[in-house]
């Protein structure tokens, strides 16, 4: 556990970063400070592992106040993870990672041995250790600053903006995978962000900071979109936080009905009889969807012959059964046919909803939940994917 | 000139070109050591700690005074606290302005080196709990290496070609063979001199050359094989997930 007790910072010329901070970081969970840039999120942070000193107030490791154990000791062990991973250029992946135990003194052996262990933990390849960090994307660099900072196995981790130098598509994969690794390891984690959805999906509870260092809200993610404790927080949350909140609430059971799926080479004439309003589902020999085939236009192009991938219409997206309301409903609007796409655990058909039975489903959940309506969020809490 | 050289008494006899290729060679490594000495680990100071360039500023202004004027003032000044017998009358005025002269390179390079490295870098070094010394050895040395070497190599270059003055106050040297030379009216030997000198600064450069290949890391120098970087299957272990449609 983090405890900060009335922390603030006063820069020399008078800029206050932080204003008497009192937050507490739970142990085994993921806290996340989230504002504007100049909210002092991240002189917060490194209030932690002081490579910023406070200029007043306190803060505890559990029972210890940080200001009576020596920095260098402190900082061996906090794993800390920074935005471009600050890889050491000169040294191999395998070096980098071995740092902190090197600097605790522990076997070189042994802490190899770990090393590998976290590469494969954090997917990399283990004939990734003899690289350098300049023969690395911008996503394994941060792989291996999360093996580095996970090395030495500190209980608490500080993470400034670590997937924030990276695309889209790899930092989706980087949160996805981060969170697998939290699951199994349960650190004590402070995270730092300036990107609201990121830190939504990521915290189990997630500060608000307001420019000038106040904490505006902290507060799980499902009640920072439902209930935002000023117009603030509001504001930062975002327009669409109705939308989003639906990401926390499980559809449950919806009311799946029978769609007369055919199979990929199937013959037209089938593909055809089957379609309802103009569209048909197609799937693979495991009743796995492929995509929506549009059948009012196949006559023109090509009267006979068996249907084929290339013609399927591939814009909807798969909610399993398990789906949140966000997943559901999703499905249904970006379904071609209106018929939102929902499958098992295994991604074989159960069958498909629409945005209204979608819709009736969350106002039911309204009604029968004590407000605010996300009161039935899971324990898990953060989305889970649809794959 | 060629003749000269290629008189092979002029080679081996006592004050013949082996012996005054040893004394040049002395001359130059005892200033470059004794300036790597000071201005390496000031420059590793300067550059770690962000405070303290205007010593840099002061040590290039130095660069500018005329080598043989301040050969003769500093001799003058030491000459009456010198007493015995030996060369230190004429070495130490030598060295003191070799050091001189080999100084502001280093330390300018190897500060610059520094400062150079990735902030991020040395902020998690820092962060991993590394001690101030431990940050300057193992991280800020290691990435500082090749501008290092460039100062290292760029003083030796200057040291060897102006390690020829010690002649001027009656050492050996090379610069014997182009004072002597001069003196004489001998050009062959003077000439000669000039050459020998050019050919001892690139044949140390080469050897400094050499000594940095071997001791910057790859990871710094970016000398990496090929296969590495090109057509690399697991170039793709970042690619996109494929995306369920339907």
């Amino acid at each position: 556990m983090i405890r900060f007790e009335s922390v603030s910072k006063k820069y020399p010329d008078g800029t206050l970063a932080v204003d008497r901070l009192e937050l507490v970081a739970p142990s085994g969970e993921i806290t996340v400070l989230v504002g504007p840039s100049g909210c002092g999120k991240t002189t917060s942070l490194r209030m932690i592992n002081r490579m910023i000193e406070p200029t007043s107030g306190r803060i505890w490791l559990d029972d210890r106040d940080t200001a009576t154990v020596p920095t260098h000791e402190l900082r061996r062990g906090i794993g800390y993870v920074i935005q471009h991973a600050g890889l050491f250029p000169h040294r191999t992946v395998v070096d980098n990672i071995t740092t902190v135990p090197e600097l605790l003194g522990t076997d070189k052996k042994q802490a190899r041995r770990r090393a590998l262990e976290l590469m494969e933990r954090v997917g990399l390849p283990a004939h990734f250790a003899k690289r350098y960090p300049a023969q690395l994307s911008g996503g394994q660099q941060q792989r291996v600053g999360v093996a580095r900072a996970l090395a030495a196995d500190p209980p608490v981790m500080l993470m400034d903006e670590p997937f924030s130098a990276v695309d889209p598509v790899v930092r989706a994969q980087l949160q996805n995978e981060f969170l697998r690794l939290q699951g199994e390891l349960g650190k004590t984690i402070v995270f730092v962000t300036h990107d609201i959805d990121e830190a939504i999906k990521l915290g189990d509870r997630v500060a608000v900071l307001q420019v000038g260092g106040h904490l505006a809200q902290l507060a799980p993610p499902a009640e920072l979109l439902s209930d935002p404790a000023d117009t603030f927080v509001a504001g930062f949350v975002g327009r669409d936080r109705g939308y989003r909140a639906l990401g926390f609430a499980e559809a449950g059971l919806l009311p799946v009905r029978k769609e007369h799926a055919v199979r990929l080479g199937s013959g037209r004439g089938e593909a055809h009889d089957a379609a309802e309003d103009g569209w048909v589902l197609v799937t693979d020999a495991e009743d796995r969807p492929q995509g929506w085939l549009r059948t009012d236009r196949l006559a023109e192009a090509e009267p006979t012959g068996p249907v084929t991938a290339p013609e399927l219409n591939l814009g909807g997206t798969l909610a399993s059964e398990t789906a949140t309301l966000r997943e559901a409903l999703d499905s249904a609007l970006s379904s071609p046919s209106g018929r939102g796409v929902i499958v098992d655990g295994a991604g074989r058909l159960l069958g498909t909803v629409t945005a209204s039975e979608v819709l009736t489903r969350i106002e039911q959940q309204r009604a029968a939940a004590d407000p605010p309506f996300t009161g039935d969020v899971g324990p898990g809490g953060a989305e889970s994917e649809a794959s | 000139m060629i003749a000269w050289l290629n008189d092979p008494g002029n080679w081996t006899a006592p004050g013949g070109i082996f012996d005054q290729l040893w004394s040049h060679l002395q001359y130059a490594l005892i200033a470059l050591v004794v300036a790597a000495a000071l201005a390496l680990p000031v420059g590793l100071l300067i550059g770690h700690a962000g405070r303290g360039r205007w010593l840099v500023t002061v040590a290039n202004a130095v660069r500018a005074l005329p080598v043989v004027g301040l050969l003769i003032l500093l001799y003058v000044m030491l000459a009456p606290h010198i007493h015995g017998r030996g060369d230190t009358v004429y070495l130490l005025p030598t060295e003191i302005v070799l050091i001189l002269l080999a100084i502001p390179p280093i330390l300018a390079s190897t500060v610059a080196g520094v400062e150079n490295v990735d902030p991020a870098v040395r902020d998690a070094a820092a962060g991993m709990g590394m001690r101030g010394g431990q940050v300057v050895r193992r991280v800020e040395l290691p990435n500082a290496l090749p501008l290092v070497f460039s100062g290292v190599r760029s003083a030796t270059l200057q040291v060897i070609a102006t390690a020829t003055v010690a002649a001027y106050l009656g050492l050996g040297g090379l610069g014997r063979f182009v004072y002597d030379g001069q003196a004489s009216q001998n050009f062959a030997e003077r000439d000669a001199g000039a050459l020998l000198v050019a050919l001892l600064a690139v044949a140390a450069d080469l050897v400094l050359a050499l000594a940095q290949r071997y001791t910057v890391s790859r990871g710094v120098s970016g000398r990496f094989p090929r296969r590495t970087l090109v057509g690399d299957p697991v170039a793709t272990a970042d690619a996109p997930p494929s995306t369920h449609t339907a």
